[in-house]
């Protein structure tokens, strides 16, 4: 859906549900979804609809994920590092994962 | 008193007033329900919404029997409001644990409900003491430093701001008439009704009900009665929304409907619901994560604080003025526990014009006054 300006080299990889892919530095978490085409990073605890990235600046909450273990972390305001492990949410977290 | 506005003026829209309004509406009462504004301390807004039986009457035996009689009414109670409504309180009665993080703290419980139990006069409401492999049968996810927990299967919870909103709904549909920013401030009997004195006028019934929560302690000598208070505050943590964990309350710990964690029971003397004490947030997280591990890394969403309201010896007050016939007072700590009570047995006293001393005088104001009681 979203399209890189510029030619930048992707020069980190992070892991997102277990799947090893490519972003820059520079990137935030929520923008390194977006890039690598993941249309939602959770589904709500309430409905289950299912959710986006949408304000990038951390005021909508749209964009918690799971970072490096600790959950609903906003994924809009966490810059990525090499080898980090990003995991979406579904519905209510568990406690004790 | 036919030319008075009302049958009954109801003051305080908490849960008690709330309760009792209801009550009052389905015996055919005319009612009003006075509420301050919305800078009012609302303590109904804040508690831990546990319908609770065990460790109630250490000190008054009535006082467990009351409570008992309230628990055992609530699934009716909430099944009517439901039916009024359409509105579910999600009240659940699956029994509940005050769990012991050593050794002393489980004899300390075991030493409170027996003297609790030997009481004359005491119901019977089968409180256990179980070991930690006993508790972990219901409860899985304790920690190992649970040595063990009393269980009272009596023990229950509710969405107690739903049960809040059910209430003001059930009392609309019903006609009662709803006056917030009505505070009471002054009341006399003249000509056989009550003229009570409210920042937006004069309002009229023939009888007057003062739950009013602690502010009934300014309210109540006004009518000949009494309501020494001594409120205190208390702080909650909430977690962010969890999938169903823990399938019974904790009496510092429970998982709402909605999937969030409520933690803890402090008790602090300063009355400022808007301030916030740090350091007792922590040491309730921290003992909650002793208690179930899996909160280690959940994340908390809000910490709160609210005043509650309290007798100055914890047991409910219900009066009737001798000098001001048809003033009745209403004050206890457990709003949503006995809001049963309140609706079903207290509600229909009032209409009638009388309590019904075999049950409610252990909770006479009277109690505070040696010499009088009786
Ligand atoms: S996208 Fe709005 S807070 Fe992250």
């Amino acid at each position: 859906m979203f399209k890189r300006l510029g030619d930048t080299a992707d020069t980190l990889t992070i892991e997102i549900d277990g799947k090893s892919v490519r972003a820059r530095s520079g990137d935030t978490v929520a923008a390194a979804m977006l890039a690598n085409g993941i249309d939602h990073c959770r589904t709500t605890p309430v409905t289950g609809a299912p959710r986006a990235p949408y304000c990038l600046m951390g005021v909508c909450f749209e964009c918690l994920v799971m970072i490096d273990g600790v959950g609903s972390r906003q994924g809009c305001l966490v810059p990525v590092r090499d080898g980090m492990r990003v995991e979406t949410q579904q519905g209510k977290r568990e406690a004790g994962r | 008193m036919a030319a008075s506005d009302y049958d009954v003026a109801v003051v305080g829209g908490g849960l008690v007033g709330a309760a009792t309004a209801w009550g009052l509406a389905r015996e055919g009462c005319r009612v009003a329900l006075l509420d301050e504004g919305d800078r009012a301390v609302r303590a109904s807004r804040g508690n831990f919404a546990l319908v609770w039986v065990q460790s109630k009457g250490l000190g008054l035996a009535a006082y467990a029997g009351w409570t008992v009689r309230s628990s055992n009414a609530w699934a009716d109670f909430a099944a009517t409001l439901k039916e009024e409504t359409g509105l579910d309180v999600c009240f659940q009665r699956p029994g509940g644990f005050h769990l012991a993080l050593s050794e002393r703290e489980l004899e300390a419980r075991a030493t409170t409900l027996k003297r609790l139990h030997n009481q004359p006069g005491i119901v019977d409401y089968k409180t256990e003491i179980l070991d930690h492999s006993q508790v972990a049968k219901m409860l899985p996810d304790i920690g190992r430093e649970v040595v063990g927990a009393s269980y009272c299967p009596l023990d229950g919870h509710v969405n107690s701001l739903r049960l809040f909103r059910t209430l003001h709904t059930a009392i609309h549909a019903r006609g009662v008439k709803y006056l917030p920013s009505h505070r009471v401030e002054n009341i006399v009997r003249e000509e056989g009704e009550f003229r009570l004195t409210t920042t937006q006028g004069e309002v009229r019934a023939g009888r007057v009900a003062l739950a009013a929560g602690n502010a009934n302690m300014r309210l109540a000598p006004m009518v000949g009665l009494e309501a020494p208070m001594k409120p205190e505050r208390g702080q909650i943590v909430v977690t962010e929304r969890l999938r169903p964990f823990l399938h019974h309350p904790v009496v510092t710990l429970r998982q709402t409907d909605e999937g969030t964690v409520m933690i803890g029971d402090s008790k602090e003397e300063s009355l400022d619901p808007t301030g916030l004490t740090l350091g007792v947030s922590a040491t309730e997280a921290e003992r909650a994560v002793r208690q179930f591990p899996l909160l280690a890394n959940v994340n908390v969403v809000r910490t709160w604080s609210a005043i509650r309201v309290m007798t100055q010896d914890g047991f409910p007050i219900y009066d009737e003025s001798e000098t001001h016939p048809g003033a009745f007072v209403l004050c206890c700590h457990s709003g949503v526990t006995l809001a049963a009570n309140h609706a079903l047995t207290v509600a229909p006293m009032i209409a009638r014009g009388a309590l019904d001393k075999t049950l409610v005088a252990p909770f006479s104001a009277r109690r505070f006054h040696v010499q009088e009681a009786g």
